[in-house]
């Protein structure tokens, strides 16, 4: 498949301007695998969201971005990871409304809103991952939990 | 040929070759004169040319006198550089790419080196070699220099470029009388909509503006940075006495938007520019009346 050399990637994130390049990026790879506009959007309003965090929070990182499969299911996946304090409070960061660093504190309850498949691994003192994963087509829903 | 061979040492043939460029410069810059990098950059006048090419032989046999053949360092470029750099920025305007600007420093080598070979006609073969390798290594790294100066002449334009693009894009436009818009268009990170609201701030107070329309048509992304930079913008204008209606919101924005959770409750919104434009005016008491349907047919 010639399009997965582009899906896949692995991007800096180091200042403002490698977070448009994220932005730019994902947008092409959402667009690759068949992505509507307004699935493409949220998608890439999450990887900004996750990719600030990288950067203002962990002190800049990686995103890492995959197309996956599962069954019938095509989707992108895109980790961010990065070596900083990590997150004491999970629960917490992932309230609407709490911040640590001036914003508006939407951005990880947001982005986790934003995606179909959202995961955390953070150990304070060094680094936080965090994965996402949407589907293109509608994703295989678990009935009764999540 | 391994180092024990040699018929001279390293530093001798460069000093060498350091003494030969001295001998001959005048020589050296009338035939790179006629070589398209010169002739192409100094196209008034061939004297100019011919000065410029002795000044860069001056500036080879000075590194090679102090035995730095290698070194893109070497003091001896020094003087040369910023003449290096705008030659090879004139050859990119013209549309010379990287490799070609590179190709044509190439060309510079083998005038000198048959000049060089003529000169040492009388000498051993292996000592001529060691010469004119000491030439090859000097010549290399000339071309070395020159893309290494163009490449940060390209940076520095890149860095020039953006500040530009900083202040060109947030122009503010009167649309009536108490009316202002800013149309923004591409990423709005913090020091865009810094100076999106300085601008703004001081359009409302130079037009006495009422209302202030934030389009956000060109926005391709609104994450809850761009939504808070949005939101602050609002407020001061509101400080100002100026009412405040972002315009634009398209349909898979709107649904990020109410998916990222954030409340735009407070601020007055509109699908178009039109549409802002006509609560604005609304809010004015002022109305687009069509013409009487008499009049517009008359000629």
């Amino acid at each position: 498949m010639p399009s997965s050399t582009a899906v896949e990637a692995s991007l800096p994130i180091q200042s403002e301007m490698d977070l448009a390049w994220v932005r730019q990026h994902v947008r092409q790879a959402a667009a690759q695998l068949g992505f509507g506009l307004v699935a493409q959007t949220k998608l890439v309003t999450a990887a900004s969201e996750l990719a600030r965090n990288t950067l203002v929070h962990g002190g800049g990182g990686r995103m890492e971005s995959a197309a996956v499969t599962r069954g019938q299911a095509h989707g992108l996946r895109l980790v961010f990871s990065d070596e900083g304090p990590g997150i004491a409070d999970l629960d917490r960061a992932l309230t609407d409304g709490y911040t640590s660093g001036g914003g508006l504190g939407m951005g990880l309850g947001g982005a986790r809103r934003l995606v179909h498949e959202f995961a955390v691994d953070s150990t304070p003192g060094s680094g936080t991952k965090v994965t996402v994963v949407c589907w293109v087509t509608p994703p295989p829903r678990p009935y009764g939990g999540l | 040929m391994p180092e024990h061979q040699a018929a001279v040492s390293e530093g001798t043939s460069a000093r060498q070759v350091a003494e030969f460029l001295y001998r001959h410069s005048e020589r050296i810059a009338q035939r790179w004169a006629d070589e398209p990098l010169f002739r192409s950059v100094f196209t008034v006048s061939r004297d100019e040319a011919v000065e410029a090419a002795r000044a860069v032989a001056e500036a080879l046999a000075r590194v090679a006198e102090s035995e730095r053949v290698h070194d893109t360092d070497a003091t001896g470029f020094v003087v040369v550089r910023e003449q290096l750099a705008r030659m090879a920025a004139a050859r990119s305007r013209a549309g010379a790419s990287m490799a070609q600007v590179s190709g044509e420093v190439e060309a510079l080598r083998p005038p000198v080196a048959s000049l060089l070979v003529e000169e040492c006609a009388d000498l051993p073969a292996d000592e001529v070699r060691e010469y004119a390798t000491a030439l090859t290594v000097l010549m290399g790294t000339l071309r070395l220099v020159v893309l290494d100066t163009a490449l940060s002449e390209g940076q520095a334009l890149i860095e020039r470029q953006q500040l530009q693009l900083l202040e060109v894009a947030t122009p503010v436009i009167r649309l009536w009388d108490g009316v202002v818009a800013v149309p923004l268009i591409g990423t709005l990170d913090s020091a865009r909509s810094q100076v999106v609201m300085e601008t703004l701030l001081e359009a409302i107070v130079e037009q006495h503006a009422r209302f202030a329309i934030l389009d956000i048509t060109g926005v391709p992304t609104v994450d809850s940075l761009v939504a808070q930079h949005l939101m602050k913008t609002v407020a001061a204008a509101r400080l100002m006495g100026a009412e405040c209606v972002v315009s634009g919101i398209r349909p898979a924005i709107a649904q990020t938007i109410v998916h990222l959770g954030l409340d735009l409750g407070t601020v007055v919104t509109r699908a178009s520019l039109a549409d802002a434009l006509a609560y604005a005016l609304h809010e004015l008491g002022v109305g687009i009346v069509a013409p009487a349907s008499g009049g517009a047919g008359a000629r």
